[in-house]
């Protein structure tokens, strides 16, 4: 297996989809090419920043502002 | 190399009790519905601003969708979950703000890059805890610039998959395109961020590079 070939499949080998076979290949490849374990580890280290990033609250006057648009509207709606 | 799945587990959304609430607000309860609106507002107004990147859009798009979501409700099949539905929903109105700004940008139907780009340009170690280099305030707005800068068609696909944390399925019934069209612009998506991310974690720079273009 190439680099080439290891960057196609990088996506389904970080989520755990690659099939026995092929996810052995890929770790044999990155057992001795640095370059490929670099980026394997620095898109995972990628995704985990934005999987971790926190939910922040609504701002305040967004959260008014939607809550009243629905009351308003659906109220409307239903009557 | 360790464990194939690095990735946290997905959380599931919404609850076992969703659909109750779903069934009550179809028969008009009101409070029933803004029991799913307390639940997901801030799910919604997250994904909107990622999809729009602007702040007056995404509130736009948080409120149309739900009363989208609403009024339509007799329309969804239960064959999804609400969240999913709703999301579907929220990138729908996304899309078309985004369209009105920037109309010629955004089509989910174009022909995709040739393969033989995706070989990384800029292969170095970042350590292992680059982040904390920066304060929590300045990650976020490297990260948020970062993925404001990535084509439409890539950062919508990333946003639902790794932030959103869909699956690649109910991504694309979100998006209406197929499975393997996610995965392959998720991977790209993952390997353009990655590029533009490597500026500011790669050894020996300073905390404070310039910024990389868009």
């Amino acid at each position: 297996m190439d680099c080439r070939t290891v960057i196609r499949e990088l996506s389904e080998y970080l989520d755990g989809e690659l099939d026995r076979t092929l996810f052995e290949e890929v770790e044999r490849h990155l057992a001795h090419c640095q370059d490929c374990r670099l980026v394997v580890n620095t898109t995972k280290k990628t995704i985990e920043f934005y999987c971790n990033s926190a939910l922040l609250p609504l701002p305040e006057d967004v959260r008014d502002r939607l809550h009243t648009a629905l009351a308003t509207r659906l109220k409307r709606q239903s009557t | 190399m360790n464990s194939p799945k690095p990735i946290p587990e997905r959380t599931p959304v919404g609850g076992t009790d969703e659909h109750v609430f779903v069934e009550r607000a179809r028969l008009g309860d009101l409070a029933a519905f803004e029991e799913l609106v307390n639940r997901y507002e801030r799910k919604i107004f997250r994904l909107a601003l990622n999809i729009t990147g602007n702040r007056e859009d995404a509130e736009d798009v948080l409120q149309e969708a739900f009363l989208k979501a609403y009024t339509n409700l007799d329309r969804f099949q239960g064959d999804s979950r609400f969240y999913t539905w709703l999301v579907r929903i929220a990138v729908n109105e996304g899309l078309m703000k985004l369209r009105k700004r920037r109309p010629n940008v955004v089509s989910f139907d174009q022909e995709l890059e040739a393969e033989d780009d995706l070989l990384p340009r800029q292969v170095e170690d970042w350590g292992p805890n680059p982040e904390q280099r920066f304060a929590q305030i300045e990650l976020q707005r490297i990260l948020d610039e970062a993925i404001a800068g990535l084509e439409p068609d890539y950062r919508i696909v990333f946003v639902l998959r790794d932030i959103e944390q869909l699956s690649s399925e109910e991504t694309a019934q979100a998006l209406d395109i197929s499975v393997p069209a996610v995965k392959s612009r998720l991977l790209r998506a993952r390997l353009k961020l990655r590029e533009r991310l490597n500026p500011y974690f790669r050894p020996g720079e300073s905390p404070l590079p310039a910024r990389p273009e868009r």
